[in-house]
């Protein structure tokens, strides 16, 4: 990230953690909940699943140490919305993700606290993940502008959606400060709505 | 050409369209409870912002609450802290707050309706995902981040991409002991738990116009289950009648104009929707989940799957799931041996809900070996509960009789499951350590199977009890 927020390039070594449907609870258990901030979560990272196991978890796997990209499969970050999954991998180092799809909620987490969410097709996503398992030092870079990634010599075309990546781009992901921008056209709507503004008004 | 409820609410809440491309869509109800608000406050507070329109969120306490009779301080000394935590930011906000003193406490998404504050035509959100639940009054209402949570308290907006919609149509007639749940989980077995990424389902046809309001509740709860941020029901006279009355729905003439307005958002009659799906309302039978995520679900007289049917990934996925529910392929799921059951959770803990699942339990006997436990989705239900006898019903069949809260929902409260034990649940996730142990084992299932099962201690099928 350049100092004014812009998020147009991502470059490191990539962690690949296989499966289907990872859900939010899998990403953090809910016993972390139960922080008042956001800090202490990056050691907490699938924790359970680190756990069971006993130093197998790709997250364990000194070969991965370091690494910035995390590749995953289908629907990953499914469940509950908690914003305690995105910031807990995060606050571990990972700075994009790239996967074969995303929940929904997850995904908007994602670009509100700036990690990019890249999609790529199933064969391709199992590509780079054993890339990556064989060769876990390759240098990964991704152009978040032209959702290109480099991984050694191969490369893939991901997709980011147009309005999400520009916002990457401009360094507008966080998008409270345009919000702020509207004031007057935000109290317009909540004068106008009914079940605000009074029935009798109508 | 007609709208949808989804076009025509979406429409009446846009403040503009962002330079990212999204809508700064306006929130009319803002929901707020003590796991996912702290940090958002806080970050409002580092912004030197202030909340825009304090009488437009409205907050409970409910994950992380005892149910078991205890009061404050709390012995555990994070939960206390997190009461501290959202007592303190509502006294500086002035954000109406039902906590246990005011006798409305409840899991966030049983208040809202219970108390009039859903009503159809709204946007709603809350940090939250089964905020889809409010859908079920035909407000578009859907789950945020925290980072949003702090978005909606400073601007009373979020940024969001409108989703395309898909039209879920169940005609004709469940069968006896199938329930709201089981018509979800089916639609949830059938489509995926990813195949409403992007959409906000509209349920449609004669299965849920038949529907009460806490049956709704029960469908648009886990659309996101679905992989649906959004579901609802189109509002009509069902919807209004429940509202009738309630603490925060209008009054007198205010309610008949607020009746033409909610009409006039139901979808019209030559709406278009991106995608529809057609589903028999005979063809559902109660169901069960057999795996580690609600989409891997049958009939209670199915056979659990086996791995060889599929390739590749999917395959390990039901590997995976086997394995961790330690379950045999091919075995009848019917007459898996639980050691829990569990009636409650923000999909199904409403009061008919709870008359159902006594009704089942009523002069059974839960075996000494199963845990069972009821808890109320919010005071109000348990004071109605109790004031029908239902709580006599349950502790006579060998029940715990709870006070309000999420509990072993996802057991962030003392409740939880221990070591690798199976828990017949009337929530709504199965996922790996959802309960609170790690190695938990979760069939998720309706109110009336869970009694079923807790008083057999074993997975029944409901319907052969109703005849026998
Ligand atoms: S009951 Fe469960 S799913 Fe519902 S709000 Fe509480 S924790 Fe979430």
């Amino acid at each position: 990230m350049t100092d004014d927020g812009r998020i147009t390039h991502v470059a490191g070594t990539g962690v690949p953690v296989r499966g289907n449907d990872i859900d939010t609870d899998r990403i953090i258990p809910a016993r972390y909940l139960r922080e008042i901030t956001f800090e202490t979560l990056g050691p907490h990272a699938f924790e359970d699943e680190r756990r069971q196991l006993n130093g197998k978890h790709p997250f364990d796997d000194a070969r991965f140490t370091g690494a910035s990209v995390l590749v995953v499969n289908r629907n990953f970050g499914s469940g509950s919305s908690r914003e305690h999954a995105p910031q807990a991998l995060m606050r571990r180092g990972i700075k994009a993700i790239v996967g074969e799809g995303f929940a929904e909620i997850f995904f908007g987490n994602c670009t509100t606290i700036g990690i990019p969410c890249l999609t790529l097709p199933a064969t391709q996503i199992e590509s780079l993940q054993s890339l990556i398992e064989e060769a876990p030092e390759t240098a990964l870079a991704i152009d978040v502008g032209r959702g290109a990634i480099t991984a050694g010599q191969a490369t893939y075309q991901a997709e980011l959606p147009a309005p999400v990546r520009e916002a990457f781009v401009s360094g507008e992901w966080d998008a409270l400060s345009s919000l702020l921008e509207s004031d007057d056209a935000i109290s317009a709507v909540h004068d106008r709505l009914p079940y605000i503004a009074g029935w009798s008004a109508r | 050409m007609g709208q949808t409820l989804l076009d025509k609410v979406w429409d009446a809440h846009t403040v503009r369209e962002l330079p990212n491309g999204q809508s700064q869509l306006f929130i009319g109800l803002h929901l707020v409870h003590e796991v996912t608000s702290p940090q958002a406050f806080q970050m409002l507070a580092e912004r030197g912002l202030s909340v825009r329109y304090p009488g437009l969120t409205f907050a409970t306490v409910d994950h992380i609450i005892p149910t078991d009779g205890s009061t404050r301080p709390y012995v555990d000394g994070m939960a206390e802290q997190m009461f501290v935590a959202i007592e303190r930011n509502i006294e500086q906000t002035g954000i109406p707050f039902f906590d246990r003193s005011t006798g409305r406490q409840g899991i966030v998404h049983v208040i809202g309706p219970e108390l009039g504050l859903t009503q159809p035509g709204m946007t709603i959100a809350c940090g939250d995902s089964h905020t889809s639940t409010h859908g079920a009054f035909g407000a578009i209402a859907f789950g945020i981040g925290t980072s949003q949570v702090r978005d909606v308290l400073a601007t009373q907006t979020i940024s969001v991409a409108k989703p395309q919609c898909r039209r879920i149509t169940v005609d004709g007639k469940l069968a006896d002991g199938v329930f709201a749940k089981d018509v979800i989980l089916a639609i949830i077995g059938r489509l995926g738990v990813q195949g409403g990424v992007g959409y906000a389902y509209e349920y449609a046809g004669d299965v849920f116009d038949a529907m009460s309001m806490d049956e709704r509740m029960t469908v648009c709860n886990m659309s996101i289950e679905g992989g649906a941020r959004v579901g609802y029901v189109n509002p009509d006279e069902t919807a209004y009648a429940y509202l009738q009355g309630r603490e925060y729905a209008p009054k007198g003439d205010d309610f008949d104009s607020a009746r033409h307005w909610w009409s006039d958002v139901a979808s019209d009659a030559d709406a278009t929707y991106d995608d529809q799906v057609d589903i028999a309302g005979e063809s559902i039978a109660p169901m069960v989940t057999w795996g580690v995520n609600p989409g891997q679900v049958l009939g209670v007289d199915e056979l659990i799957p086996s791995p060889e049917a599929v390739e590749g990934l999917e395959r390990r996925s039901i590997e995976d799931a086997l394995d961790h529910m330690k379950l045999t392929p091919g075995a009848p799921i019917a007459g898996t041996p639980i050691d829990v059951a569990f009636v409650g959770s923000c999909t199904n803990s409403r009061i008919s809900d709870l008359r159902e699942a006594a009704r089942v339990a009523e002069g059974g006997r839960v075996p000494a070996h199963v845990k069972a436990l009821v808890v109320p989705g919010s005071q109000q239900v348990k004071t109605e509960a109790e004031a029908e006898g239902l709580d006599d019903i349950f502790r006579a069949a060998g029940f715990e009789w709870r006070d309000a809260g999420c509990s072993m929902c996802l057991a962030m409260n003392p409740d939880k499951l221990v070591n690798d034990q199976v828990c017949a649940s009337s929530s709504n996730r199965n996922f790996k350590g959802r309960q609170g142990s790690p190695l938990g084992r979760t069939l998720l299932m309706s109110p009336a199977m869970v009694a079923a099962a807790a008083v057999a201690g074993e997975v029944t099928d409901v319907r052969a009890l109703a005849a026998g």
